[in-house]
């Protein structure tokens, strides 16, 4: 049923939330300055209360069922993170409280710093940027500012492989760089040969993701980076992946100069429909200068009585603010409660099981899909949505049958490199019975395709709303509800 | 814990897969470097997780227990119980971005109803689905502006009484556009911009004029006129606002703004230290397919029912690549269905109640602060809920014997503002008593003995 939007079901003289009346003199209004009309809706909360509620029932969520968002990472979220968030010492302290009245905040956030150095392996970090797009930004930025600070201003390019995020080369142009693209070789790696001959002294960095969005780990990858370090360029590592290699291997390690790490992914804060996310960025010990401002520090160190001090501090050479404050410091609170349960035993076993489901679902689905890259993958997987025997069948129709399955559909058209492309990331918190169900949905699909394709073309059709006109959206732009003509003036 | 994996069920997985163990899963990573041993704390349990987090908290003050006075760009106002048990929800917390309108329609009609209510707050025809904060949000207009003049112009003047770290974090924003100039407009060498004074800067060149309404000392002026200017000359106009001082006054789209911008995070999001909150842009609609970010657009299905989808999705990153102009691919999501809540609970009525509250509230301390010895009140300018106190001492001091009467003072201009020593930004909300405001003066008056 099509539920009335929140002005459709306002009726005027209603009251949700009523305040206290002043207890204080009024002030005088300055007349000219005032709004005439106020076209906010009039709602009890009953109204308010049924009207979300029925919305959320029209949502697919983790809590509700499997949801293999190939890059995405929907693990389930424990609900212990979201109690702790809001704790009142932490969801009630203002962000420009005296350092001395926060510094469990600080002690927090400094312990979060160094937990996620000691698993990604680099040297400085941020907890700064809102998102992994915004860490992005931040990564490449901290590239230009320091060859900018050598003096090394012929640096204009930077390298992305053809299987990388949209986001990749976005950053990349933001930053005012030009992007020059790298081919994959046939087993899914950077081709090793292309990357030798676009590098060179005007090369300011390379945007690596890896695993890449194959799922495929870079066999070649050492190599990458020193290839691309012996040209005078940074290796960023977009960390979208990282959820395959906790206690398996540390960016760091590998080679990669930064790397931001998606809070909302690896360490089960919740994507909340799309936001809010968190994306701190770990730097080499030759970047930490150049980290967005602020990070916390000791400010003043334990002494045999008092614990030591917290507060914030600029880096020398900070590429500036990326945003107001301090990080998503609520989605921190999640992470650091997520990271202490699992301790360095637990975070191994969740990327084991991560990469264990993907190859089991993997392995089974590999005889019905066409799977272009056969190797042992990481946490996901690509397959092809598409058979020959069945014309007219494409991928984007699997993934609304699967609706009706009660299953989120896998990611579909990326990355470009795989025609027809269902990425599949299970995650470690989905049992063998989870998989096995939707094993049966995706091989059922695959036998309707040859059998009845119009049942596919047609889907979804259990879902509150069947497959809708995107081209009308775009042509009409409808942007805003329409509001009943207002009857009261403000003044 | 959070891998449902039985012994047996991963014996069984493996034996498909064909290997023997888990770790034969990762021979692709060098041997070198496999398997570090992570120097963490051991894992524990929910029970003493628990524990150990409130600790942490513990080791705070909160705004609970200490009447704030503290504002400065996030502001402690009262949250309806109703806002966090609907945001709570798993099915709104725990739901991607959505990409599959057919299973999103939840998070879809909560975001254009939250891009309603911003364009009818702003008073502007379009408003997206958020960003990830006022200071990012004021950036993507810089951004936009640039894109707009396709780079022909290279001027963003920016008024210094517009809140510190949106300006920092605007030029760390243009940073890559080598030819953009961000100039900081003041006002005879103090930070306490005019619109005269950015009028009287605005050129053929300049792309955008950045203001901020109230501004950051609390001041409100009308920007009609300077609207005018800006667009006699070809240019753009953002205003950055604070949502709940548009409960009560005439709207930027009114004045004529182009780019309405802001912090969110009054309507119903907790300070939480300064994030997540909320950014909102709201524009007109020739420029809608300049904005940045996501946006939701009404549609109907095969059926002719009425549903809602992501759309112009084509200026964005995962279609254009390296020629969109923003990387940006998520938005604030659940903090804008924090806003859509609270601005739907409150409506109308508690809408400009909270605004009027305020209002009173933050006149009545200024008043009183005004009659203490040794305080002034800066400004004869009206204001809405935050005004400038130059002080006889130091901020820090003053603000450290005030925590002792369980007092969060104002914030420390001279923190950013050099010139500004011994001034304090004091803000009120309808969450203060006059009782407590009687007190703040009371503390401050003895401070003044010390």
């Amino acid at each position: 049923m099509t539920e009335p939007t929140i002005y459709e079901l306002s009726s005027i003289g209603r009251v949700g939330v009523l305040f206290p009346e002043p207890d204080v003199p009024l002030a005088e209004f300055p007349r000219d300055l005032l709004r005439e009309d106020l076209p906010l809706p009039e709602l009890a909360e009953v109204d308010v209360a049924r009207h979300f509620t029925n919305l959320s029932t029209k949502n697919y969520s983790i809590d509700k069922g499997f949801y293999p968002l190939g890059s995405c990472t929907m693990k389930y979220n424990p609900k212990i993170n979201e109690e702790m968030a809001r704790l009142p010492g932490f969801a009630m302290t203002h962000p420009l409280q005296p350092a001395d009245t926060v510094q469990g905040n600080l002690a927090l956030m400094y312990q979060m710093q160094e937990f996620l150095k000691e698993i990604s392996g680099f040297a400085g970090m941020s907890l700064e940027p809102s998102a992994g797009a915004q860490g992005e930004f931040t990564g490449v930025s901290i590239i230009r500012a320091y060859h900018q600070s050598r003096g090394d201003i012929k640096r204009k390019k930077i390298l992305i492989p053809d299987s990388a995020h949209g986001t990749n080369p976005a950053t990349s142009s933001m930053n005012g760089f030009e992007v020059v693209g790298v081919p994959s070789d046939a087993r899914g790696n950077v081709d090793l040969e292309q990357l030798r001959k676009v590098c060179d002294d005007t090369v300011a960095g390379l945007m690596l993701t890896n695993p890449n969005t194959l799922g495929l780990f870079d066999e070649n990858v050492v190599e990458v980076i020193k290839i691309v370090h012996q040209a005078g360029g940074l290796v960023y590592g977009d960390g979208a992946n990282l959820n395959a290699l906790l206690g398996i291997v540390r960016p760091g390690d590998l080679g990669f100069d930064i790397m931001h790490i998606n809070l909302h992914k690896t360490f089960s804060t919740p994507h909340g429909g799309g936001g809010p996310g968190s994306g701190p960025v770990g730097v080499t010990r030759a970047l930490v200068d150049f980290l967005p401002t602020p990070v916390v520090a000791i400010t003043e160190p334990a002494t045999e009585e008092l614990p030591p001090l917290y507060g914030f501090v600029r880096p020398a050479h900070s590429i500036g603010r990326v945003k107001a404050f301090w990080g998503q410091f609520g989605m921190i609170v999640r992470a650091f409660t997520y990271i202490r349960m699992h301790g360095p035993d637990g975070l191994r076993k969740v990327s084991e099981y991560a990469v264990l489901n993907a190859n089991y679902l993997m392995h089974i689905l590999k005889d019905t899909y066409t799977l272009p890259y056969d190797r042992t993958c990481m946490h996901e997987f690509v397959i092809q949505g598409s058979w020959a025997d069945a014309p007219g069948v494409r991928a984007l129709d699997i993934a609304k049958r699967l609706m009706d399955y009660d299953f989120h559909p896998p990611t579909n058209y990326f990355p470009l490199i795989v025609h027809e492309a269902l990425m599949i990331e299970p995650t470690e918190t989905e049992s063998k019975q989870t998989l096995d169900s939707f094993v049966d949905a995706m091989l059922k699909i695959a036998q309707e395709a040859h059998t009845n394709p119009e049942l596919l073309h047609d889907a979804p059709h259990n879902t509150p709303v069947g497959r809708l006109d995107e081209v009308k959206a775009a042509k009409d732009l409808v942007l805003c509800c329409w509001i009943p003509e207002s009857e009261d003036k403000l003044l | 814990m959070f891998t449902p994996h039985t012994e047996m069920e991963t014996e069984e997985m493996l034996k498909k897969i064909g290997v023997k163990s888990l770790s034969e899963l990762f021979t692709d990573i060098p041997e070198k470097y496999r398997f570090p041993k992570l120097n963490l704390p051991a894992g524990v349990t929910e029970m003493e997780a628990k524990a150990e987090l409130q600790e942490y908290a513990h080791a705070n003050e909160s705004v609970n227990e200490m009447v704030c006075f503290l504002g400065a760009g996030a502001y402690h106002h009262y949250i309806p119980s109703a806002v966090d048990a609907i945001i709570s929800r798993g099915e709104f917390a725990t739901a991607y971005t959505p990409y599959q309108p057919e299973v999103s329609q939840g998070t879809l009609q909560a975001i254009f109803e939250f891009q309603s209510l911003i364009a009818n707050l702003t008073g502007m025809e379009v408003s997206n689905a958020s960003h990830y904060d006022g200071a990012t949000a004021t950036a993507e207009a810089g951004v936009m502006a640039y894109h707009h003049f396709r780079g022909t112009r290279t001027r963003m003047l920016l008024a210094e009484s517009v809140h510190p770290h949106y300006r920092d974090t605007l030029c760390t924003y243009l940073c890559g556009y080598e030819d953009v100039e961000t100039k900081t407009v003041s006002h005879e060498g103090r930070p306490f911009t005019t619109p005269d004074d950015m009028a009287a800067l605005v050129d053929k060149n300049t792309a955008l004029v950045v203001v901020q309404y109230p501004d950051f000392f609390g001041r409100i002026f009308d920007f009609t006129q300077l609207a005018q200017k800006v667009h006699e000359q070809g240019a753009l106009l953002a205003v950055v606002a604070n949502p709940t001082a548009l409960g009560l006054l005439k709207t930027p789209g009114e004045m004529g703004a182009d780019i309405v911008v802001g912090e969110g995070q009054p309507l119903g999001i907790p300070l939480s230290y300064g994030g997540p909150y909320l950014g909102f842009f709201a524009t007109k609609k020739d420029l809608v397919r300049k904005i940045a970010g996501r946006l939701v657009g009404e549609t109907i299905d095969g059926q002719g029912r009425r549903g809602y989808v992501l759309t112009l999705t084509a200026r964005e990153q995962h279609i254009r690549r390296e020629k969109a102009t923003s990387n940006i691919c998520t938005n604030q999501s659940l903090m804008a269905l924090a806003a859509t809540v609270y601005l739907s609970l409150v409506g109308k009525t508690g809408f400009r109640q909270v605004a009027g509250l305020c209002y009173h509230k933050a006149h009545y301390a200024a008043s009183e602060i005004g009659k203490l010895k040794g305080f002034s009140v800066l400004h004869s300018e009206p204001f809405f809920h935050e005004f400038v106190v130059k002080c006889p001492r130091p901020v820090d001091e003053i603000n450290s014997e005030l925590l002792d009467q369980g007092i969060l003072g104002g914030y420390d201009l001279g923190i950013d503002f050099p010139s500004l020593k011994n001034h304090m930004l004091v803000a009120v909300t309808e969450m203060i008593t006059k009782e407590e405001i009687d007190g703040f003066v009371d503390a401050l008056s003895e401070v003044q003995h010390d």
